[in-house]
Protein backbone atom coordinates (compact mmCIF):
# COMPACT_ATOMS: atom_id res chain seq x y z
CA UNK A 1 0.00 0.00 0.00
CA UNK A 2 3.16 2.30 0.80
CA UNK A 3 6.73 1.70 -0.84
CA UNK A 4 9.34 3.91 0.02
CA UNK A 5 12.42 3.55 -1.76
CA UNK A 6 15.84 4.85 -0.93
CA UNK A 7 14.12 7.96 0.08
CA UNK A 8 16.83 10.53 1.14
CA UNK A 9 15.96 14.53 2.14
CA UNK A 10 18.13 17.19 3.45
CA UNK A 11 17.52 20.30 4.32
CA UNK A 12 19.88 23.81 4.88
CA UNK A 13 21.84 22.96 1.66
CA UNK A 14 22.56 19.85 2.60
CA UNK A 15 23.62 20.92 5.99
CA UNK A 16 20.94 18.76 8.51
CA UNK A 17 20.23 14.92 6.90
CA UNK A 18 16.77 14.39 7.87
CA UNK A 19 16.51 10.94 6.08
CA UNK A 20 19.07 9.05 4.64
CA UNK A 21 18.24 6.43 2.11
CA UNK A 22 14.87 4.79 3.61
CA UNK A 23 13.24 2.06 2.47
CA UNK A 24 10.29 0.30 3.70
CA UNK A 25 6.98 -1.09 2.52
CA UNK A 26 3.71 -1.24 4.35
CA UNK A 27 1.06 -3.68 3.70
CA UNK A 28 -2.93 -3.21 2.96
CA UNK A 29 -4.69 -3.07 5.99
CA UNK A 30 -1.76 -2.76 8.30
CA UNK A 31 -1.39 -0.56 11.25
CA UNK A 32 2.35 0.22 10.63
CA UNK A 33 3.77 2.17 13.37
CA UNK A 34 6.99 4.30 13.14
CA UNK A 35 8.86 4.68 16.84
CA UNK A 36 11.32 7.07 17.48
CA UNK A 37 11.86 10.36 19.34
CA UNK A 38 11.61 13.79 18.27
CA UNK A 39 14.14 14.62 15.64
CA UNK A 40 14.35 11.08 14.13
CA UNK A 41 12.75 12.09 10.53
CA UNK A 42 9.33 10.78 11.32
CA UNK A 43 7.38 14.01 10.70
CA UNK A 44 10.02 14.66 7.11
CA UNK A 45 9.16 10.90 6.05
CA UNK A 46 4.86 11.57 6.60
CA UNK A 47 5.34 15.15 4.46
CA UNK A 48 6.69 13.28 1.83
CA UNK A 49 4.53 10.54 1.53
CA UNK A 50 1.41 13.05 1.84
CA UNK A 51 2.63 14.91 -0.61
CA UNK A 52 3.66 18.13 1.15
CA UNK A 53 7.76 17.99 0.50
CA UNK A 54 9.60 16.48 -2.44
CA UNK A 55 12.91 14.39 -1.58
CA UNK A 56 16.39 14.89 -2.40
CA UNK A 57 16.35 10.95 -3.48
CA UNK A 58 14.48 7.80 -3.71
CA UNK A 59 11.23 7.11 -5.04
CA UNK A 60 7.45 6.42 -3.19
CA UNK A 61 4.09 5.44 -3.94
CA UNK A 62 0.57 5.63 -1.83
CA UNK A 63 -1.95 3.66 -3.03
CA UNK A 64 -0.08 2.59 -6.42
CA UNK A 65 -0.09 6.44 -6.90
CA UNK A 66 3.57 8.20 -6.98
CA UNK A 67 3.85 11.19 -4.74
CA UNK A 68 5.83 13.03 -7.54
CA UNK A 69 3.59 12.76 -10.40
CA UNK A 70 0.53 11.64 -8.98
CA UNK A 71 0.15 13.83 -6.16
CA UNK A 72 -3.52 15.01 -6.99
CA UNK A 73 -4.78 11.60 -6.78
CA UNK A 74 -2.88 10.75 -3.60
CA UNK A 75 -4.54 13.88 -1.67
CA UNK A 76 -7.78 12.48 -2.92
CA UNK A 77 -7.16 8.96 -1.16
CA UNK A 78 -5.37 9.66 2.12
CA UNK A 79 -5.92 11.73 5.26
CA UNK A 80 -3.68 13.01 7.55
CA UNK A 81 -3.40 14.62 10.91
CA UNK A 82 -0.31 16.30 11.20
CA UNK A 83 2.01 16.39 14.84
CA UNK A 84 0.62 19.85 15.08
CA UNK A 85 -2.39 20.52 15.86
CA UNK A 86 -4.07 22.17 12.33
CA UNK A 87 -7.66 22.74 12.52
CA UNK A 88 -8.94 26.55 12.47
CA UNK A 89 -9.20 27.12 15.75
CA UNK A 90 -11.88 30.07 14.97
CA UNK A 91 -14.46 27.13 13.45
CA UNK A 92 -16.27 25.05 15.79
CA UNK A 93 -15.80 21.10 15.79
CA UNK A 94 -19.30 21.24 13.21
CA UNK A 95 -17.97 23.84 11.44
CA UNK A 96 -14.19 22.60 10.89
CA UNK A 97 -15.88 18.80 9.82
CA UNK A 98 -18.13 20.37 7.31
CA UNK A 99 -15.07 22.36 5.88
CA UNK A 100 -13.01 19.64 5.22
CA UNK A 101 -16.18 17.21 4.17
CA UNK A 102 -16.57 20.05 1.31
CA UNK A 103 -13.10 20.46 0.49
CA UNK A 104 -13.53 16.78 -0.35
CA UNK A 105 -16.79 16.99 -1.85
CA UNK A 106 -18.81 14.61 0.40
CA UNK A 107 -20.72 15.63 3.29
CA UNK A 108 -21.06 14.05 7.45
CA UNK A 109 -23.28 11.96 6.84
CA UNK A 110 -21.99 10.23 3.76
CA UNK A 111 -19.47 8.46 5.98
CA UNK A 112 -21.16 9.01 9.08
CA UNK A 113 -20.96 5.35 10.34
CA UNK A 114 -16.85 5.42 9.51
CA UNK A 115 -16.57 8.32 12.55
CA UNK A 116 -19.77 7.56 14.15
CA UNK A 117 -18.02 6.02 17.44
CA UNK A 118 -15.58 8.60 17.22
CA UNK A 119 -17.81 12.18 15.90
CA UNK A 120 -20.10 10.69 19.35
CA UNK A 121 -17.92 11.86 22.30
CA UNK A 122 -17.51 15.31 20.71
CA UNK A 123 -20.64 15.29 19.74
CA UNK A 124 -21.94 17.44 22.87
CA UNK A 125 -19.68 20.31 22.42
CA UNK A 126 -20.10 20.80 18.39
CA UNK A 127 -20.49 24.59 18.64
CA UNK A 128 -17.42 24.99 20.87
CA UNK A 129 -14.60 26.57 18.62
CA UNK A 130 -11.76 23.99 17.68
CA UNK A 131 -9.07 26.66 19.87
CA UNK A 132 -10.97 25.98 23.09
CA UNK A 133 -11.18 22.12 23.09
CA UNK A 134 -8.95 20.24 25.35
CA UNK A 135 -6.35 17.99 24.29
CA UNK A 136 -8.09 14.70 24.22
CA UNK A 137 -10.73 16.08 22.20
CA UNK A 138 -8.79 18.07 19.77
CA UNK A 139 -6.86 14.75 18.92
CA UNK A 140 -10.50 13.20 18.19
CA UNK A 141 -11.82 15.96 15.98
CA UNK A 142 -8.27 15.86 14.12
CA UNK A 143 -8.96 12.09 13.67
CA UNK A 144 -12.26 12.48 12.52
CA UNK A 145 -11.47 15.42 9.32
CA UNK A 146 -8.64 13.37 8.58
CA UNK A 147 -11.50 10.23 8.35
CA UNK A 148 -14.09 12.53 7.13
CA UNK A 149 -13.74 11.40 2.89
CA UNK A 150 -13.03 8.06 3.28
CA UNK A 151 -9.23 7.96 2.85
CA UNK A 152 -7.61 4.46 1.87
CA UNK A 153 -4.20 5.38 4.03
CA UNK A 154 -4.29 7.04 7.17
CA UNK A 155 -1.07 8.80 8.27
CA UNK A 156 -1.22 10.00 12.22
CA UNK A 157 1.94 11.74 13.24
CA UNK A 158 2.61 11.76 17.06
CA UNK A 159 -1.10 11.73 17.62
CA UNK A 160 -0.48 10.98 21.50
CA UNK A 161 2.22 13.06 22.56
CA UNK A 162 1.40 14.50 25.83
CA UNK A 163 -1.66 13.05 26.00
CA UNK A 164 -2.21 11.29 29.44
CA UNK A 165 -2.47 7.43 29.67
CA UNK A 166 -6.12 7.17 29.76
CA UNK A 167 -6.65 9.39 26.50
CA UNK A 168 -3.59 7.11 24.86
CA UNK A 169 -5.28 3.76 25.46
CA UNK A 170 -8.97 5.44 23.80
CA UNK A 171 -7.00 6.27 21.19
CA UNK A 172 -5.47 3.11 20.21
CA UNK A 173 -8.79 1.27 20.82
CA UNK A 174 -10.10 3.66 18.28
CA UNK A 175 -7.32 3.07 15.48
CA UNK A 176 -7.95 -0.60 16.32
CA UNK A 177 -11.61 -0.50 14.95
CA UNK A 178 -10.94 1.49 11.98
CA UNK A 179 -8.17 -1.14 10.81
CA UNK A 180 -11.04 -3.49 10.33
CA UNK A 181 -12.43 -1.14 8.13
CA UNK A 182 -9.90 -1.63 5.23
CA UNK A 183 -8.02 1.49 6.46
CA UNK A 184 -3.96 1.27 6.00
CA UNK A 185 -2.51 3.03 9.12
CA UNK A 186 1.05 4.39 9.52
CA UNK A 187 1.10 5.90 12.86
CA UNK A 188 4.48 7.41 14.48
CA UNK A 189 5.32 8.14 17.72
CA UNK A 190 7.58 8.40 20.95
CA UNK A 191 6.09 6.50 23.21
CA UNK A 192 7.56 2.95 22.87
CA UNK A 193 5.03 0.87 24.73
CA UNK A 194 2.69 1.53 21.72
CA UNK A 195 4.92 0.16 19.67
CA UNK A 196 3.40 -3.47 20.71
CA UNK A 197 -0.29 -2.19 19.23
CA UNK A 198 1.00 -1.91 16.35
CA UNK A 199 0.82 -4.86 13.55
CA UNK A 200 4.13 -3.96 12.14
CA UNK A 201 7.38 -1.26 13.30
CA UNK A 202 10.30 0.32 12.47
CA UNK A 203 12.41 1.70 14.68
CA UNK A 204 14.21 4.96 13.93
CA UNK A 205 17.02 7.36 14.82
CA UNK A 206 19.03 10.33 13.19
CA UNK A 207 16.79 9.49 10.13
CA UNK A 208 18.04 5.81 9.83
CA UNK A 209 15.74 2.71 10.09
CA UNK A 210 17.16 0.25 12.65
CA UNK A 211 14.97 -2.32 12.21
CA UNK A 212 11.82 -3.37 10.42
CA UNK A 213 9.56 -6.18 12.04
CA UNK A 214 6.41 -7.16 14.00
CA UNK A 215 6.78 -6.13 17.96
CA UNK A 216 7.22 -9.83 18.77
CA UNK A 217 10.22 -10.61 16.10
CA UNK A 218 11.71 -7.88 17.42
CA UNK A 219 12.07 -8.63 20.94
CA UNK A 220 13.38 -11.53 19.82
CA UNK A 221 15.82 -10.45 18.45
CA UNK A 222 17.34 -8.85 21.58
CA UNK A 223 20.64 -10.62 21.78
CA UNK A 224 21.10 -10.94 25.19
CA UNK A 225 20.13 -12.07 28.17
CA UNK A 226 18.55 -9.44 30.25
CA UNK A 227 18.01 -9.04 34.00
CA UNK A 228 15.68 -7.47 36.08
CA UNK A 229 17.06 -6.26 39.01
CA UNK A 230 15.13 -4.98 42.43
CA UNK A 231 15.68 -3.55 45.48
CA UNK A 232 13.05 -3.55 48.07
CA UNK A 233 14.16 0.22 49.31
CA UNK A 234 11.82 2.09 47.14
CA UNK A 235 14.03 4.89 47.56
CA UNK A 236 17.08 3.86 46.87
CA UNK A 237 16.47 3.24 42.87
CA UNK A 238 19.46 5.94 41.87
CA UNK A 239 22.14 4.06 44.06
CA UNK A 240 21.15 0.83 43.16
CA UNK A 241 22.09 2.26 39.43
CA UNK A 242 24.57 3.70 40.23
CA UNK A 243 26.49 0.49 42.34
CA UNK A 244 25.25 -1.65 39.57
CA UNK A 245 26.91 0.25 36.80
CA UNK A 246 30.22 0.36 38.77
CA UNK A 247 30.19 -3.81 38.93
CA UNK A 248 32.66 -4.73 36.79
CA UNK A 249 30.88 -7.20 35.07
CA UNK A 250 27.99 -5.18 34.07
CA UNK A 251 27.56 -4.54 29.76
CA UNK A 252 24.54 -2.11 30.08
CA UNK A 253 21.98 -0.87 32.92
CA UNK A 254 18.82 1.62 32.56
CA UNK A 255 16.00 2.25 34.92
CA UNK A 256 12.94 0.64 33.98
CA UNK A 257 10.47 2.25 36.29
CA UNK A 258 11.05 0.88 40.17
CA UNK A 259 13.56 -1.85 38.41
CA UNK A 260 16.94 -1.88 36.75
CA UNK A 261 16.92 -3.93 33.37
CA UNK A 262 20.83 -4.90 32.79
CA UNK A 263 22.71 -7.11 30.59
CA UNK A 264 26.26 -8.69 31.91
CA UNK A 265 29.57 -9.24 30.23
CA UNK A 266 29.52 -12.93 30.54
CA UNK A 267 25.73 -14.25 30.79
CA UNK A 268 25.22 -15.31 33.81
CA UNK A 269 27.11 -13.71 37.17
CA UNK A 270 26.01 -14.07 40.78
CA UNK A 271 28.27 -12.12 42.28
CA UNK A 272 26.50 -9.05 41.80
CA UNK A 273 23.74 -9.78 44.66
CA UNK A 274 26.39 -9.73 47.26
CA UNK A 275 28.21 -7.28 45.79
CA UNK A 276 24.86 -5.07 45.80
CA UNK A 277 24.89 -5.82 49.26
CA UNK A 278 27.78 -5.29 50.24
CA UNK A 279 27.15 -1.61 48.80
CA UNK A 280 24.32 -1.28 51.52
CA UNK A 281 21.09 -1.87 49.09
CA UNK A 282 18.52 -3.95 50.77
CA UNK A 283 16.93 -7.42 49.76
CA UNK A 284 18.48 -7.52 46.27
CA UNK A 285 16.77 -9.76 43.74
CA UNK A 286 17.65 -10.64 40.12
CA UNK A 287 15.69 -12.36 37.46
CA UNK A 288 16.03 -12.86 34.04
CA UNK A 289 13.31 -11.20 31.85
CA UNK A 290 11.76 -10.89 28.25
CA UNK A 291 12.83 -7.61 26.70
CA UNK A 292 10.38 -4.65 25.45
CA UNK A 293 10.45 -2.89 22.74
CA UNK A 294 12.58 -0.21 25.01
CA UNK A 295 15.23 -2.25 25.61
CA UNK A 296 15.60 -3.28 21.86
CA UNK A 297 15.65 0.52 20.92
CA UNK A 298 18.15 1.38 23.84
CA UNK A 299 20.35 -1.59 22.36
CA UNK A 300 20.36 -0.89 18.97
CA UNK A 301 21.23 3.34 19.74
CA UNK A 302 24.13 1.62 21.36
CA UNK A 303 25.28 -0.16 18.28
CA UNK B 1 12.15 15.97 57.08
CA UNK B 2 11.95 19.76 56.37
CA UNK B 3 8.86 20.64 54.16
CA UNK B 4 9.74 23.45 51.68
CA UNK B 5 6.10 23.48 49.78
CA UNK B 6 2.95 23.90 51.93
CA UNK B 7 -0.03 23.77 51.21
CA UNK B 8 -3.43 24.02 52.89
CA UNK B 9 -6.68 23.35 51.02
CA UNK B 10 -5.82 25.60 48.37
CA UNK B 11 -8.32 26.16 45.65
CA UNK B 12 -8.41 28.48 42.33
CA UNK B 13 -11.95 29.09 40.57
CA UNK B 14 -12.52 30.33 37.05
CA UNK B 15 -16.10 31.75 37.84
CA UNK B 16 -17.81 28.76 38.72
CA UNK B 17 -15.18 27.12 37.66
CA UNK B 18 -13.01 24.91 40.54
CA UNK B 19 -9.65 24.25 38.66
CA UNK B 20 -7.78 23.22 41.62
CA UNK B 21 -10.04 22.35 44.49
CA UNK B 22 -8.38 22.13 47.98
CA UNK B 23 -5.05 21.16 47.62
CA UNK B 24 -3.63 19.72 50.82
CA UNK B 25 -0.09 18.56 50.95
CA UNK B 26 3.72 18.58 51.79
CA UNK B 27 7.08 18.24 49.86
CA UNK B 28 10.21 17.97 51.53
CA UNK B 29 13.56 19.13 50.76
CA UNK B 30 15.39 17.07 48.63
CA UNK B 31 12.13 14.76 47.66
CA UNK B 32 11.41 14.14 44.48
CA UNK B 33 8.04 14.22 43.93
CA UNK B 34 5.52 13.47 40.83
CA UNK B 35 2.66 15.51 40.12
CA UNK B 36 0.22 13.59 38.09
CA UNK B 37 -3.15 14.14 36.72
CA UNK B 38 -4.93 13.58 33.34
CA UNK B 39 -4.87 16.32 30.65
CA UNK B 40 -7.29 19.16 32.69
CA UNK B 41 -7.15 17.75 35.85
CA UNK B 42 -5.85 21.08 37.21
CA UNK B 43 -2.08 20.87 37.18
CA UNK B 44 -1.03 23.71 35.42
CA UNK B 45 -3.42 25.81 37.36
CA UNK B 46 -1.73 24.33 40.70
CA UNK B 47 1.54 24.72 39.55
CA UNK B 48 1.24 28.30 37.93
CA UNK B 49 -0.41 29.36 41.86
CA UNK B 50 2.98 27.95 43.28
CA UNK B 51 5.43 29.23 41.10
CA UNK B 52 3.64 32.69 42.67
CA UNK B 53 2.61 33.18 38.65
CA UNK B 54 -1.49 33.36 39.91
CA UNK B 55 -2.80 34.17 43.17
CA UNK B 56 -5.01 31.26 44.50
CA UNK B 57 -8.66 32.31 45.31
CA UNK B 58 -8.81 30.51 48.76
CA UNK B 59 -6.37 28.08 51.75
CA UNK B 60 -2.97 29.07 52.02
CA UNK B 61 0.42 28.01 50.64
CA UNK B 62 4.40 28.67 51.22
CA UNK B 63 7.22 27.57 48.86
CA UNK B 64 10.49 28.43 50.24
CA UNK B 65 9.25 29.71 53.29
CA UNK B 66 7.32 32.59 51.24
CA UNK B 67 3.85 33.21 50.91
CA UNK B 68 2.15 32.92 47.94
CA UNK B 69 -0.21 35.47 48.04
CA UNK B 70 1.98 38.33 49.41
CA UNK B 71 5.67 37.52 48.67
CA UNK B 72 5.57 36.09 45.14
CA UNK B 73 8.77 38.18 43.77
CA UNK B 74 10.82 36.24 46.89
CA UNK B 75 9.38 33.09 45.49
CA UNK B 76 10.46 33.89 42.31
CA UNK B 77 13.96 34.09 43.03
CA UNK B 78 14.16 30.79 45.03
CA UNK B 79 12.45 28.54 42.45
CA UNK B 80 13.62 27.25 38.95
CA UNK B 81 11.12 26.19 36.22
CA UNK B 82 11.59 24.45 33.22
CA UNK B 83 9.11 22.63 30.55
CA UNK B 84 9.32 20.76 27.36
CA UNK B 85 7.53 23.62 25.30
CA UNK B 86 9.27 26.45 26.74
CA UNK B 87 12.73 26.14 27.92
CA UNK B 88 15.88 27.77 25.80
CA UNK B 89 16.08 30.40 23.36
CA UNK B 90 17.15 28.73 20.21
CA UNK B 91 18.96 31.49 18.35
CA UNK B 92 21.45 31.80 20.86
CA UNK B 93 24.81 29.76 21.52
CA UNK B 94 24.62 27.32 24.95
CA UNK B 95 27.08 29.54 26.90
CA UNK B 96 24.68 32.78 25.61
CA UNK B 97 21.19 30.67 27.33
CA UNK B 98 23.33 30.17 30.51
CA UNK B 99 24.59 33.82 30.75
CA UNK B 100 21.03 34.91 29.71
CA UNK B 101 19.35 33.24 32.40
CA UNK B 102 21.76 33.35 35.40
CA UNK B 103 22.01 37.45 34.57
CA UNK B 104 17.68 37.36 35.44
CA UNK B 105 18.21 35.60 38.73
CA UNK B 106 20.90 38.53 39.20
CA UNK B 107 24.09 36.45 39.39
CA UNK B 108 26.91 38.22 38.73
CA UNK B 109 30.04 37.95 35.93
CA UNK B 110 32.24 36.41 37.99
CA UNK B 111 29.36 34.09 39.26
CA UNK B 112 28.12 33.57 35.87
CA UNK B 113 31.66 32.77 34.05
CA UNK B 114 32.54 30.22 37.00
CA UNK B 115 29.00 28.54 36.25
CA UNK B 116 29.28 28.55 32.80
CA UNK B 117 32.28 26.38 32.81
CA UNK B 118 31.29 24.36 35.54
CA UNK B 119 28.01 23.50 33.74
CA UNK B 120 29.78 22.90 30.20
CA UNK B 121 32.00 20.23 31.58
CA UNK B 122 29.23 18.53 33.85
CA UNK B 123 27.49 18.25 30.49
CA UNK B 124 30.35 17.82 28.54
CA UNK B 125 29.49 20.29 25.93
CA UNK B 126 32.80 22.48 26.00
CA UNK B 127 33.55 21.94 22.56
CA UNK B 128 29.41 23.24 21.65
CA UNK B 129 29.62 26.12 23.90
CA UNK B 130 29.21 28.82 20.77
CA UNK B 131 26.99 26.20 19.47
CA UNK B 132 23.46 28.00 18.78
CA UNK B 133 20.86 26.03 20.78
CA UNK B 134 18.60 25.30 17.65
CA UNK B 135 20.96 22.46 16.13
CA UNK B 136 21.24 20.66 19.50
CA UNK B 137 19.84 17.15 19.79
CA UNK B 138 16.51 17.37 21.76
CA UNK B 139 17.85 15.63 24.38
CA UNK B 140 20.80 17.64 24.43
CA UNK B 141 18.77 20.80 24.95
CA UNK B 142 17.06 19.52 27.46
CA UNK B 143 19.62 18.39 29.55
CA UNK B 144 20.84 21.93 28.87
CA UNK B 145 17.82 23.01 30.08
CA UNK B 146 17.56 21.52 33.25
CA UNK B 147 21.34 22.86 34.55
CA UNK B 148 20.45 26.35 33.24
CA UNK B 149 17.34 26.53 35.55
CA UNK B 150 19.13 24.77 38.39
CA UNK B 151 21.78 27.53 37.33
CA UNK B 152 21.00 30.01 40.20
CA UNK B 153 20.94 27.69 42.91
CA UNK B 154 16.90 27.37 43.54
CA UNK B 155 15.54 25.67 46.45
CA UNK B 156 12.86 23.85 44.32
CA UNK B 157 12.93 23.49 40.51
CA UNK B 158 9.57 22.87 38.45
CA UNK B 159 9.82 20.42 35.53
CA UNK B 160 6.61 20.56 33.20
CA UNK B 161 6.71 17.70 31.34
CA UNK B 162 10.57 17.62 30.61
CA UNK B 163 11.24 14.40 28.74
CA UNK B 164 8.39 14.28 26.18
CA UNK B 165 9.29 12.87 23.00
CA UNK B 166 13.00 12.88 24.13
CA UNK B 167 14.92 9.37 22.98
CA UNK B 168 14.45 6.23 26.02
CA UNK B 169 18.49 6.80 26.81
CA UNK B 170 18.36 10.26 27.12
CA UNK B 171 15.49 10.59 28.74
CA UNK B 172 17.42 8.31 31.15
CA UNK B 173 20.45 10.33 31.22
CA UNK B 174 18.20 13.33 31.96
CA UNK B 175 16.94 11.62 35.15
CA UNK B 176 20.50 10.61 36.62
CA UNK B 177 20.37 14.80 36.59
CA UNK B 178 17.68 14.97 38.31
CA UNK B 179 18.68 12.36 41.26
CA UNK B 180 21.89 13.96 41.28
CA UNK B 181 20.25 17.52 41.94
CA UNK B 182 17.75 15.98 44.61
CA UNK B 183 21.09 14.57 46.42
CA UNK B 184 22.45 17.92 46.27
CA UNK B 185 19.56 19.29 48.75
CA UNK B 186 17.25 20.61 45.49
CA UNK B 187 13.61 19.50 45.64
CA UNK B 188 12.13 18.32 42.24
CA UNK B 189 8.58 18.98 41.55
CA UNK B 190 7.94 17.12 38.53
CA UNK B 191 4.71 16.52 36.15
CA UNK B 192 5.02 13.73 33.35
CA UNK B 193 3.20 11.45 31.03
CA UNK B 194 5.72 8.66 31.09
CA UNK B 195 4.14 6.37 33.85
CA UNK B 196 7.63 4.71 33.84
CA UNK B 197 8.97 8.08 35.10
CA UNK B 198 6.51 8.00 38.19
CA UNK B 199 8.09 5.21 39.78
CA UNK B 200 11.35 7.34 40.03
CA UNK B 201 9.73 9.73 42.04
CA UNK B 202 10.12 9.38 45.70
CA UNK B 203 6.34 10.10 45.97
CA UNK B 204 3.63 10.63 43.92
CA UNK B 205 0.31 13.14 43.66
CA UNK B 206 -2.23 11.91 41.32
CA UNK B 207 -5.15 14.76 40.53
CA UNK B 208 -8.43 13.55 39.12
CA UNK B 209 -10.68 16.55 38.27
CA UNK B 210 -9.34 19.38 40.49
CA UNK B 211 -8.56 17.33 43.41
CA UNK B 212 -6.14 15.64 44.51
CA UNK B 213 -7.23 11.38 45.10
CA UNK B 214 -3.92 9.96 45.90
CA UNK B 215 -0.57 10.66 47.08
CA UNK B 216 1.98 8.08 48.44
CA UNK B 217 5.14 6.57 47.36
CA UNK B 218 5.08 4.49 43.99
CA UNK B 219 5.45 1.43 46.38
CA UNK B 220 2.82 2.14 48.76
CA UNK B 221 0.38 3.08 45.70
CA UNK B 222 0.08 0.24 43.75
CA UNK B 223 -0.12 -2.06 46.69
CA UNK B 224 -3.25 -0.04 47.92
CA UNK B 225 -4.62 -0.13 44.55
CA UNK B 226 -3.31 -3.61 43.68
CA UNK B 227 -1.70 -2.63 40.65
CA UNK B 228 1.74 -3.98 38.76
CA UNK B 229 3.06 -0.75 37.91
CA UNK B 230 2.19 3.07 38.08
CA UNK B 231 0.42 3.24 35.09
CA UNK B 232 -2.24 0.99 35.78
CA UNK B 233 -2.83 2.90 39.65
CA UNK B 234 -2.72 6.27 37.11
CA UNK B 235 -5.36 4.28 34.66
CA UNK B 236 -7.68 2.88 37.76
CA UNK B 237 -7.80 6.47 39.34
CA UNK B 238 -7.56 8.63 36.30
CA UNK B 239 -10.49 7.03 34.49
CA UNK B 240 -12.96 8.22 36.34
CA UNK B 241 -12.49 11.53 35.34
CA UNK B 242 -16.13 13.52 34.22
CA UNK B 243 -14.16 16.74 33.59
CA UNK B 244 -12.89 17.33 29.65
CA UNK B 245 -11.41 20.69 29.03
CA UNK B 246 -7.95 21.67 30.12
Amino acid sequence: MITISNISKTYNKGKVTALKDISLTVKRDELFGLIGPDGAGKTTLFRILTTLLLADKGTASVNDFDVVKDYRQIRNCVGYMPGKFSLYQDLTIAENLNFFATMFGTTLEENYELIKDIYQQIEPFKDRRAGQLSGGMKQKLGLCCALIHKPVVLFLDEPTTGVDVVSRREFWEMLKKLKGQGITILVSTAYMDEANLCDRIALIQKGEILSVNTPAKIIESFPEKLYAIKSTKSSGIFKLLKDTRNYPGIASCFAFGDSLHATFNNSSDKGLIKYLHDKGNADVSMETIVPGVEDCFIHLLKN
Amino acid sequence: MEPVIITEKLTKRFGSFIAANELTFEVNKGEIFGFLGANGAGKTTAMRMLCGLLTPSSGKATIAGFDVYKQTEKIKRKIGYMSQKFSLYDDLTVSENIRFYSGIYGMSYDQIRKKTAELLEELQLQSEAKTLVRSLPLGWKQKLAFSVSIAHDPDIVFLDEPTGGVDPVARRQFWDLIYHAADKGVTIFVTTHYMDEAEYCNRVSIMVDGVITALDSPSNLKQKYAAANMEDVFYELARKATRKAD
